[in-house]
């Protein structure tokens, strides 16, 4: 099952990228230039993976590389089975592997909501009845159906961000990644965002690639891949992560608050597992132990 | 203080004039230009009138608005009068002072001019009144899709239209906010001579422009990635479907022109 083809979402092979521009000015190719070393990784359809990394670490990097924006300089990387280099392939791989990024404002082509939402469906060529339909459906999803009529400026910066991922729903992918998706919202959007990912992702199947440097939202998902300096460090579900509160910290990385109180304890010798990840869980532990 | 500025100048309210189909609106307001031009009587000018107040009845358009769209113009109105008294020298003079003289045909023609000025600007309002900028782009893109033929870029034209429509309140946004952080830092933008108030806009200007390009390159990678690839093969959720009233406006205004051509034939 594990190695079945047809279950893996994205399969990255032995990936090395580095800016063409970085070797021109340097002059020699050194080690240093690489952005992304070596990176191997395969991601399950369905799945919820999220991908943690300080500023600079090359985790969006990463991320443009599962759509086709960039292309590896040296390996391979496989969307639905389709490799990234081939031209043929550009527009099909864009469709499956939809991409939501930070800044709302700058990813809203339309002026109105649902003109905006029909934005990719009009780019395939989806007659005008199939798109009408799509677009509703999109808009439920995130939420945002009352909306479909207002200005893009006159929602909050949460409702900008489901906006666009409905405009990448809307395309019918099936995985979408997002690339911090939440860093410019305030608490409340940024709650609402993480609601809609886990909804579609659990309801609608739809494969969930986050790259965060929000630790509360990585403990959310099923697996967390750690990169730094553009290599893949650690690559667990987040207990198992997170409860590695060392080498988190010494990445520079920060663990959920929780997850943290509970490595304290145990390690001032309480009995309690360092792998909490969420209050209620935190909650239910403390009481136990008291 | 940018925020009040208003798009375009769309006055949204339900009525017929706003529900035509807005292709079928500009070549209206073209055969309407074309007759308030077709000769230079008194016929063009009523009917012109008539065709204002018809409109403007109908549109649920306020009477003020239409006011408003004239105080613009307004200097070029009386700067037009003036040229127009003082260098036509037609017909009886009416009144001379040394080498300055207002003739009948000067007068004639100046009245005829503020009129016809008056009516052209009232008249086209009336459509940017009733049709959104984004109906408007639509029926540009879809009124100048025969030029494609001869490869002039009418999609291209359009989105960009539509997008610089579509940034307009997030660079005023962000407009507000740079004055802001500028004034902050001690920055004198709303006194000093006119030359420091044009220097003073410089620190706005030149981090606006940069944020627009970061924008426009990271808008330009969303559309990529929402496999936008141009104009072709691309379908419209929007259809634009003319009725039965939009071939009925077309012919009222082809009426008008005939009308007002044949009055004009025959009574002067």
């Amino acid at each position: 099952m594990e190695n079945n083809i047809n279950n893996i979402m994205i399969r990255a092979e032995h990936l090395w990228f580095r800016y063409p521009s970085d070797t021109e000015i340097s002059g020699n190719a050194t080690e240093n230039n690489w952005i992304l070393k070596d990176i191997s990784l395969k991601i399950q359809k369905g799945s919820f993976t999220a991908i943690l990394g300080h500023n600079g670490s090359g985790k969006s990097t990463l991320a443009k590389h599962m759509n086709a924006i960039l292309i590896p300089e040296k390996g391979d990387l496989f969307v639905a089975g389709m490799n990234t280099r081939e031209e043929k392939n550009l527009f099909t791989i864009r469709q499956k592997a939809g991409m939501v990024f930070q800044n709302p404002d700058n990813q809203i082509v339309a002026s109105i909501v649902e003109e905006d939402v029909a934005f990719a469906p009009e780019n395939l060529g989806v007659p005008p009845a199939e798109i009408r339909r799509r677009v509703d459906d999109a808009l439920k999803a995130v939420r945002m159906y009352e909306y479909r009529h207002h200005a893009p400026s006159q929602l909050s910066g949460g409702q900008k961000q489901r906006v666009a991922i409905a405009g990448v729903i809307a395309m019918q992918p099936d995985c979408i990644i997002l690339d911090e998706p939440t860093a410019m919202l305030d608490p409340q959007g940024r709650q609402e965002v993480m609601e809609t990912i886990l909804k579609l992702n659990r309801e609608q199947g739809i494969t969930i690639i986050l790259i965060t440097h929000y630790m509360e939202e990585a403990a959310l998902a099923e697996r967390v891949v750690v990169i730094d300096n553009g290599e893949m460090i650690l690559d667990n579900t987040p207990a198992k992560v997170f409860s590695q509160m060392e080498r988190m910290k010494a990445l520079g990385l920060d663990v959920p608050q929780v997850t943290e109180l509970a490595w304290e304890l145990n390690r001032a010798g309480f009995q309690i597992s360092p792998e909490i990840l969420t209050e209620p869980e935190c909650i239910a532990a403390l009481e136990k132990l008291l | 203080m940018l925020k009040d500025i208003t798009l375009g100048q769309y006055f949204p309210v339900d009525s017929v004039i706003h529900k035509l189909d807005p292709r079928f609106k500009i070549i209206d307001t073209l055969i309407f230009i074309v007759m308030l031009f077709s000769g230079n009587y008194i016929w063009n000018l009523l009917a012109g009138t008539i065709f204002v107040i018809l409109v403007q009845g109908l549109s649920k358009i306020p009477f003020r608005m239409s006011v408003k769209s004239i105080q613009p113009i307004f200097p070029v109105l009386v700067f037009t009068a003036i040229l127009n008294l003082a260098f036509i020298d037609t017909g009886e003079t009416l009144w001379s002072w040394k080498f300055l003289k207002i003739t009948e045909g000067g007068l004639q023609t100046s009245i005829f001019m503020i009129c016809r000025i008056i009516l052209l600007i009232t008249g086209s309002s009336l459509l940017t009144y009733t049709t959104s900028p984004i109906l408007l782009t639509d029926a540009i893109e879809s009124l100048l899709s025969p030029l494609k033929k001869i490869k002039f870029p009418v999609h291209e034209m359009a989105m960009m239209m539509s997008i610089a429509l579509r940034f307009i309140p997030t660079l005023i946004e962000e407009t507000d906010k740079i004055m802001a952080a500028q004034k902050a830092r001690g920055a004198m933008l709303d006194n000093g001579k006119l030359l420091d108030r044009v220097k003073a806009m410089i620190p706005i200007l030149i981090p606006l422009f940069v944020s627009a390009f970061r924008r426009a390159e990271e808008l330009a990678t969303a559309m990529e990635c929402r496999c936008y690839q141009g104009g072709e093969g691309r379908t419209r959720l929007r259809q634009l479907q003319a009725t039965g009233k939009d071939y009925c406006s077309l012919t009222i205004c082809l009426l008008f022109l005939i009308i007002v051509i044949l009055l004009n034939c025959i009574y002067n």
